[in-house]
């Protein structure tokens, strides 16, 4: 069902928004089949690293390799803040996009494709609200339709940036459930999260940055008393210098 | 004495016929682009552009004089690099695009009205500015219903990206190439648009018959389509309340045309189904949600 997926590569990463950097000197990679947490402070550069890894920033230094992954096979899901939550488009319609790869512009659906769009409705609870306009939906729902669109994408590698802000518990325990059915299928799975108990509770590998990384690996070592106060310190400590000196440059 | 109020004008002079069908041309294309554009969050855009136009027809304006060919050659070319121009800066610089389209629209503006008045009278100006829909001839009705057609089947072609881009760009711009290629057709058939309002309604106004009756259905349909669908007609009926006001009160044609939109839409804002004033303030018994 998922072919062999290339692992991620992440080769000395370095990116800026207007020369001030956001992330730094990331090596590291993302194994076939990982089900990586993405944790650290606000302004850790965790977003930043997704959006690179998918292009929708561009790269400083360094370099993301994903050798064998085309683009579409990279499932990416952007906060839902980003999303026009007053568009006039209906649940169905949304999880149809996630054919998108298979269809494109002007390819038409049939029965077979109709029947997968039904199955992850059904899939993530949302059985008998595909003709709902999404603006009638609350945010849980809405994730709910936004994951129904990842599991039509059908993709070997898929990036989760903060998949569980404002979103009930419930909701939370329903994806999550997703997520680890991905990660038995054999996909790489990488979240930006919050709750570190939860990580610590479901994810078997993080990733803790603070504009630079912190560790990487087993999520046991990561998350250590140690590492997380490290961390809290870099992102303090780069406020303080960035607050008072603009001239210096950032210690790497 | 109805047949004299709403009919015989468009039965006894040809020139009126002409208006009326240059209006119901400008409608189909204008009602899906202005429902885009709003859906886009884009409406400052096609104000910005509409501007732009000014300079490049003032320029044609200048070689040929009253050509309508070289006015729209110019207001094309000037439109389209002015649309451009913005966009990059806006990527490019710490102005936001708001900003950057004010400013251009403010020197396309200025400079506009000083190169057709180096030259011309301010009869002429007034026509750049407000266009004469009732001089619209044999010669303009085709430029803006090829316009339209042009319009109408590119829609359809990229209809599905233009949608998807809409509501979720990270999602097109990480699932398929050339994301923003469709962005730039997108705002090259506002131009083009623009350019076609433009000889019937002059500069300032030609944007008015794309955004009001959009904005106004926007409190009437909740499907892309149907909010198209509506546009489309309102921006029709306002042209043809519009056009016979002006004949009947004997007022200039676009500011009538466009004003009547701008009541719709008024109409709209208090009495519209969807999130207007009325189901704000006096929500119906059944109404919940």
């Amino acid at each position: 069902m998922i072919g062999p997926v290339p692992a991620i590569e992440i080769d000395d990463l370095t990116i800026a928004y207007q020369r001030e950097p956001a992330l730094h000197h990331l090596t590291g990679r993302f194994e076939p089949g990982s089900l990586t947490a993405i944790v650290g402070p606000n302004g850790a550069g965790k977003s930043t690293l997704l959006k690179a890894i998918v292009g929708l920033v561009p790269v400083s230094e360094g370099k993301v390799i994903c050798a064998g992954l085309r683009q579409h096979r990279i499932a990416y899901l952007a906060q839902t803040a980003e999303i026009e939550r007053d568009f006039p488009i209906h649940v169905r319609d949304v999880v149809t996009m996630g054919l998108w790869h298979e269809i494109g512009v002007f390819g038409g659906m049939n029965r077979a494709r109709h029947a997968r769009v039904d199955a992850a409705l059904d899939a993530v609870g949302l059985a008998r609200h595909g003709e709902r306009p999404i603006g009638a939906l609350s945010a849980g729902q809405l994730q709910r339709v936004l994951f129904a669109r990842l599991l039509v994408q059908n993709a070997p590698v898929i990036l989760l940036d903060e998949p569980f802000a404002a979103i009930d518990e419930r909701t939370t325990a329903d994806l999550m459930a997703l997520i680890h059915q991905w990660h038995s299928e054999g996909r790489t799975v990488a979240a930006v999260l919050h709750d570190v108990a939860a990580v610590r509770d479901a994810f078997p590998q993080s990733l803790l940055l603070a504009r630079e990384p912190v560790a990487w690996g087993p999520t046991a070592e990561v998350l250590s008393a140690e590492n997380l106060q490290r961390a809290r310190y870099l992102s303090n400590s780069w406020h303080e210098l960035h607050h008072h000196s603009h001239d210096e440059g950032h210690p790497a | 004495m109805i047949y004299d109020a709403l009919i015989s004008p468009f039965v006894d002079y040809g020139f009126m016929r002409r208006a009326l069908i240059a209006c119901f041309a400008l409608s189909l294309g204008g009602g899906p682009i202005g429902t885009l554009l709003v859906l886009r969050r884009m409406s400052l855009m096609g104000d910005a552009m509409s501007h732009a136009i000014l300079p490049g027809a003032a320029l044609g304006f200048l070689v040929a004089g009253l050509s309508l060919w070289a006015m729209s050659l110019g207001g094309l070319v000037v439109g389209l690099t002015v649309a451009l121009l913005a966009g990059l800066i806006s990527r490019t610089t710490a102005l936001r695009e708001d900003a950057s389209l004010a400013g251009f629209y403010l020197i396309s503006l200025a400079a506009g009205v000083l190169i057709v008045s180096t030259r011309g009278s301010n009869v002429d100006l007034l026509h750049v500015l407000f266009g004469t829909i009732l001089s619209v001839d044999a010669n303009a009705l085709l430029l803006v219903a090829s316009i339209t057609t042009v319009t109408l089947v590119a829609l359809a072609l990229i209809y599905r990206p233009l949608i998807a881009e809409s509501f979720d760009p990270a999602f097109l711009r990480t699932t398929a190439r050339g994301g923003s290629l469709y962005h730039i057709a997108f705002l090259v058939l506002v131009v083009v648009n623009l350019v076609a309002g433009f000889q019937a309604l002059g500069t300032l106004m030609a944007v008015g018959l794309m955004m009001l009756p959009a904005a106004a259905a926007r409190f009437w349909a909740r499907d892309v389509w149907s909010l198209a669908l509506l546009s489309t007609a309102l921006a029709f009926i306002a042209g043809l309340t519009g056009l016979l006001l002006s004949y009947h009160f004997n007022l200039p044609s676009g500011p009538a045309i466009i004003l009547t939109a701008g009541i719709f839409y008024l109409i709209s804002i208090a009495l519209g189904t969807q999130e207007s004033l009325r189901t704000r303030y006096f929500p119906s018994a059944h109404y919940h949600d």
